[in-house]
């Protein structure tokens, strides 16, 4: 059972990654080229999703989509957990008033919502996929400083710390050397979890146009076009939602799966 | 010259300054063996924290410490680090958390060596090996190849006990280190603590409140209680001869075969009551 969550998981994830590294090397038709006789297609067997109101594929575009959503992703996980992780472990392990200077500068980040941030950046630098990875990024360091934070107090009351102070390690040492290996665990969970709610934010400012601007495919910003002919052509919401959807829930999936995966309360003793 | 020697050594804690150490002093010779006993609360362990320079950060700290020539208090954070774990060392408690799990346990006893003689990993190895060998572990290969959730409290005490002596340290404090251990697993780790401690010529700090496994290691004892010093003396003497009415519990709960059959055990009340400090 607690398996099947996981490889559900690695499956849907699968799916995207899959998506994204063939629109590397193969789309069915150009994914940005206007084909103005061909609007509004339905699915059928040249265009299996049907076409867009430019007449576009949109198995095309989707595939493409996959690479921004995944290039966000990492870069704005990647860009939360080298900030926020070594920042939670420093307020973890120094205590007192750093602690306090980490943790509440983390609360006012984490009042400011990833779509304030983003539009404020977007108005300031222009609409990007970076400036939507950065803001994405950002928005998304107190949640990593809080679980690292949180795992460094549980593993600095241990008392295998106090053994390795007794043996002269420095506090640098402490943390690299134990602090840093017993946290990875969650630290993963955190990411997963973290690349989840990335893509819905990421669709949501390209929805919003604040995000990759057209005619680079998104999934949000797909899902901005369809609503023009919401009434005419229901199905092209439809498709990137559906794979928003797959892509959220596949990360959710994998980041619990994950958790239960490397508890140690449900690790076997071999 | 004593190794360590403590004068007057007073630990409060936190903002209301509760006191967990009053006015301790003794010394302890180059290769002595001292113990220290009292029950749970009493001061033993901070009084082995302090030494180690280890307090948390709301404590303060009040009379003098001189181990090896170095006097505590004054150290750099750094310097203090570069005496724990060669000059000094310590052997825990609870053998379950004392071991980093996500490292093997040969890696572990490395690190000691590494961090203060800079060893190559190479020859780091086989001292490590040789080391958990002496200690009394059959299979130290395999020991130190395994996970501290592979090995079992007994072995896992042992390879704590090789960290603590793996630089051949002057002193080493060991806190209530079979305590977590069932009695036959708890006599051949005492009997192997005190062969290797033989061996190296170190100094003991021995903390317990089981007055019998004291008398097994130490030849002093010191009996603390609510942080103060009641009694010290040899350990014979003690036993024959007790003064503080506390310590008089301590010796008769200790010897249980001076108890006739079918009367009720001997508790350290009978002879001391906390509350009111008085004997009865």
């Amino acid at each position: 059972m607690k398996k099947a969550q996981l490889v559900a998981g690695l499956v849907l994830v699968g799916l995207v990654v899959l998506a994204a590294v063939v629109s590397l090397f193969w789309t069915p038709f150009d994914p940005i080229r206007v084909v103005p006789g061909e609007r509004l297609a339905p699915p059928s067997l040249t265009h299996f999703l049907g076409t867009d109101g430019f007449g576009i594929d949109i198995f095309s575009r989707l595939l493409v989509g996959a690479r921004t959503t995944l290039a966000v992703g990492i870069i704005s996980v990647s860009l939360a957990a080298v900030f926020g992780v070594p920042l939670g472990m420093l307020a973890g392990q120094a205590g007192g008033w750093v602690d306090d200077v980490v943790m509440r500068t983390a609360d006012v980040v984490y009042a400011l919502p990833a779509l304030l941030l983003a539009m404020l950046l977007a108005s300031v630098f222009g609409a990007s996929t970076t400036t939507a990875m950065i803001a994405i990024g950002v928005a998304s360091i107190p949640a990593f400083a809080r679980v690292a934070r949180a795992g460094t107090l549980q593993v600095m009351a241990a008392d295998f710390i106090l053994a390795a102070r007794v043996s002269g390690t420095s506090r640098w040492g402490v943390a690299s050397r134990h602090v840093a290996p017993n946290i990875a665990p969650v630290i993963g969970v955190q990411a997963s979890v973290g690349f989840a709610m990335a893509i819905l934010a990421e669709a949501a400012l390209s929805y919003l146009g604040l995000g990759t601007p057209r005619p680079n495919p998104t999934w949000g910003n797909m899902l901005r076009d369809a609503q023009n002919y919401l009434f005419v052509a229901p199905l092209q919401a439809v498709w990137p939602g559906l794979a928003i959807a797959v892509a959220v829930l596949g990360f959710n999936l994998l980041g619990d799966g994950l958790r239960d995966y490397l508890d140690p309360r449900l690790r076997e003793v071999p | 010259m004593s190794l360590l020697e403590v004068r007057d050594l007073t630990v409060r804690f936190g903002r209301h300054r509760t006191v967990a150490v009053d006015g301790v002093s003794f010394s302890l010779a180059a290769g002595g063996r001292l113990g220290l006993i009292g029950e749970s609360g009493s001061g033993k362990t901070v009084t082995a924290l302090a030494i180690l320079g280890l307090l948390p950060g709301n404590a303060d700290l009040s009379g003098e410490i001189d181990l090896a020539g170095h006097r505590i208090a004054t150290l750099s954070e750094q310097r203090l680090s570069r005496l724990r774990g060669d000059v000094v060392s310590m052997v825990f408690q609870e053998p379950m958390t004392a071991l980093d799990p996500t490292m093997r346990a040969g890696r572990q006893v490395a690190e000691v060596l590494r961090l203060h003689a800079g060893a190559e990993a190479g020859p780091a190895r086989d001292r490590v090996v040789a080391m958990l060998a002496e200690v009394g572990l059959a299979d130290p290969e395999r020991v130190a190849d395994s996970f501290p959730h592979q090995l079992s409290g007994g072995q896992r005490q042992r390879v704590i006990l090789a960290m603590a002596l793996i630089n051949a340290p002057e002193l080493v404090i060991c806190d209530e280190p079979t305590t977590a251990l069932d009695v036959t697993v708890q006599a051949t780790v005492l009997e192997k603590l005190d062969q290797v401690l033989d061996a190296s010529g170190a100094a003991c700090l021995f903390i317990s409140h089981d007055l019998a496994v004291v008398s097994q290691v130490c030849d002093q004892v010191m009996v603390m209680l609510d942080g103060r010093l009641v009694e010290s003396g040899s350990v014979a003497e003690l036993f024959t001869n007790p003064k503080h009415p506390y310590t008089k519990g301590l010796v008769a709960t200790a010897r249980l075969d001076a108890v006739e059959p079918g009367q009720r055990l001997p508790v350290v009340e009978d002879f001391y009551h906390p509350a009111t400090g008085e004997s009865r």
